[in-house]
């Protein structure tokens, strides 16, 4: 099922070790050739436009660092739970060399990062998911973190804003890696009931255990243009109906079409828009006062 | 329980699988009149429709009235047609999570019942949001101020089965399974061969005592010689002592102790170093 789904955003959205692997062969100086429009441009142009293709607008996958330098102040990150890395909880063949030969291609001890920072100089805890690593399954240390960053944001006061991006459960954790998704909601239940402000933003491609668990559970739930948004994988459906789906099946407008997303946000206003949500949900002075004066 | 577990040690997970698949496992329609009392079955999810995969109502448990919710698999290809094999759509998780909500407003214990392959992949679910249903149960029912108890009757099969399990305890049926995915969608993400079915069933750790030894289930309620289609009164009466121990157990608590201990028994679900 997974799997099928990993084929089709592959093929609708290639990553961005193929893109570097093919324009290699053109030209000795490594180019972006966006999977959308097939344009090419140089990778430092692409890094200035916050890795967007210029011409199409397709919001290409980024990494956890690089997703930190576009969103957060200048030097404001601090990350927590840095070292945590999973064990094997149901012993599955070989998942520990797995684990650490994705640790040593990535540099990432898991596939999300989490933190303090300040965006506009608003105060928050960010939590950020990287598809480079396993696909950004949730497993052990997935389901920890975003636990943890819940229950801090609710102890520290602060508000949570969580990057999503995942192929769903961590299959080689079986049912270990289900139940993250009882733990992170649970967890998000709780923020809640506390007050505190909790805002997904969907990226490419938030999918499976994931979608259906923290990712749908912000107060606000942003979504990148264009990304892939769903539940089941694409093949599993049209296996189901015996027919091909829509292009735009499962994508961030669909999502918006049905009711499941507030708004649909591009990476470069991302920043401004983060900043600027909260702070329209910080307690207001008028309303206190207009409460004080009844 | 010594002697069921030698009496069971060589029968393999898929051994186990291929028993809670056999064409007369009892189903929860099976189980209802021989559990419950004066049960009366409420439809909808006041939102979208009636979902026949999700069956839920109020009844009485030892003279106590309590809210049931069950995946209904069918016996036949008629109860099959209208419970679509036990799939569930978004409607039949939000008409569960409604008869909780009412459960918890006029202080009932809810009784969930999971037998599902999964939830229902497909594109009307997609439409109305089969994540977001998900999602919200596993989120409410973790703050719902009223005891849960969950048992697995058959397979439970990912996502689908987890949105009725958050709960106080989970017992889970001898023959039962609990997993991530199907062995089948195991194999065929994991090594490209979904003929590897019996292979995944063996490593995934599936079996109720797999899920007892990794904190996810409390209780194994055994099931007669054979399984449970050997004897549906015996493994109905087995259920009811199950049910009667638990219950009284849970509804003696302090309502915040008990969602404290809800919270911590998946809190602590997880292994890694730091």
């Amino acid at each position: 099922m997974l799997e099928d789904l990993f084929k089709v955003v592959t093929a609708r959205f290639n990553g961005d070790d193929n893109e570097k692997e093919k324009s290699a062969d053109a030209s000795s100086v490594p180019m972006f050739k966006c999977p959308r429009c097939s344009c090419s441009c140089g990778y430092e142009q692409l890094e200035e436009n916050k890795w967007v293709c210029p011409e199409c607008g397709y919001h290409s996958r980024i990494s956890a660092k690089d997703r930190i330098a576009i969103t957060c102040d200048s030097g404001s990150f601090i990350e927590y739970d840095k070292g945590m890395s999973s064990l094997n909880p149901i012993d599955f063949p070989d998942y520990e060399g797995k684990i650490s030969a994705m640790q040593d291609k990535t540099g990432l001890c898991e596939a999300v990062v989490t933190g303090e920072c300040t965006i506009h100089g608003e105060r928050c805890l960010i939590g950020i998911m990287d598809s480079h690593f396993m696909m950004a399954s949730m497993g052990s240390v997935v389901g920890e973190k975003v636990t943890r960053a819940f229950e801090r944001a609710a102890e520290m006061n602060l508000p949570l804003i969580l990057f999503t991006a995942s192929g769903g459960a961590r299959m080689q954790e079986g049912l270990v890696s289900l139940m993250q998704m009882a733990k992170t909601s649970g967890a998000a239940a709780r923020l809640s009931e506390a007050g505190g402000l909790y805002i997904t933003v969907l990226t490419d491609p938030t999918t499976g255990g994931v979608t259906a668990s923290f990712a749908s559970l912000g107060d606000i739930i942003i979504a990148e243009p264009k990304v892939l948004v769903g539940f089941a994988g694409r093949r599993v459906i049209e296996g189901t109906i015996k027919q091909r789906l829509p292009e735009d099946f499962q994508s961030a407008e669909f999502m918006l079409e049905n009711g499941f997303v507030d708004l649909i946000c591009d990476r470069k206003n991302m920043r401004r828009t983060l900043a600027h949500l909260i702070r329209l949900h910080r307690p207001s002075q008028k309303m206190e006062d207009m409460t004080d004066g009844r | 329980m010594a002697d069921d577990m030698e009496k069971t040690l060589d029968i393999t997970p898929f051994d186990r699988l291929q028993i809670v698949r056999h064409k007369n496992r009892p189903t929860i329609r099976d189980y209802l009149p021989l559990i419950f009392t004066d049960f009366y079955e409420f439809h909808g999810d006041r939102l979208f429709g009636d979902d026949g995969a999700i069956l839920g109502g109020v009844g009485r448990f030892h003279g106590m009235p309590v809210t049931v919710i069950a995946e209904v698999k069918g016996r036949d290809i008629y109860e099959n047609k209208n419970s679509n094999f036990a799939m569930p759509h978004p409607e039949g998780y939000r008409k569960a999570l409604r008869l909780a909500r009412q459960a918890e407003k006029f202080h009932r214990p809810v009784i969930c019942f999971i037998d599902t392959p999964g939830a229902f992949c497909g594109v009307a679910a997609e439409k109305r949001g089969q994540g977001e249903a998900i999602a919200k149960n596993l989120a409410e029912f973790m703050t719902l101020k009223t005891p849960v108890i969950s048992i697995v009757l058959g397979e439970g099969g990912s996502g689908g089965a987890l949105a009725l399990g958050v709960c106080d305890e989970l017992a889970m049926l001898e023959n039962a399974s609990y997993s991530v995915i199907s062995p089948r969608g195991f194999a065929s993400i994991l090594w490209k061969d979904a003929t590897r079915e019996e292979e995944a069933c063996n490593i995934m750790r599936i079996t109720a005592e797999d899920a007892v030894a990794l904190g996810v289930a409390e209780a194994i309620i055994p099931e007669p010689d054979g399984g449970a289609h050997n004897d549906p009164e015996t493994t109905a009466e087995n259920i009811s002592e199950f049910l009667a121990k638990s219950l009284n157990n849970k509804i003696a608590k302090n309502i915040d102790l008990l969602l404290n201990e809800r919270y911590n028994k998946f809190r602590k679900i997880g292994e890694f170093t730091e």
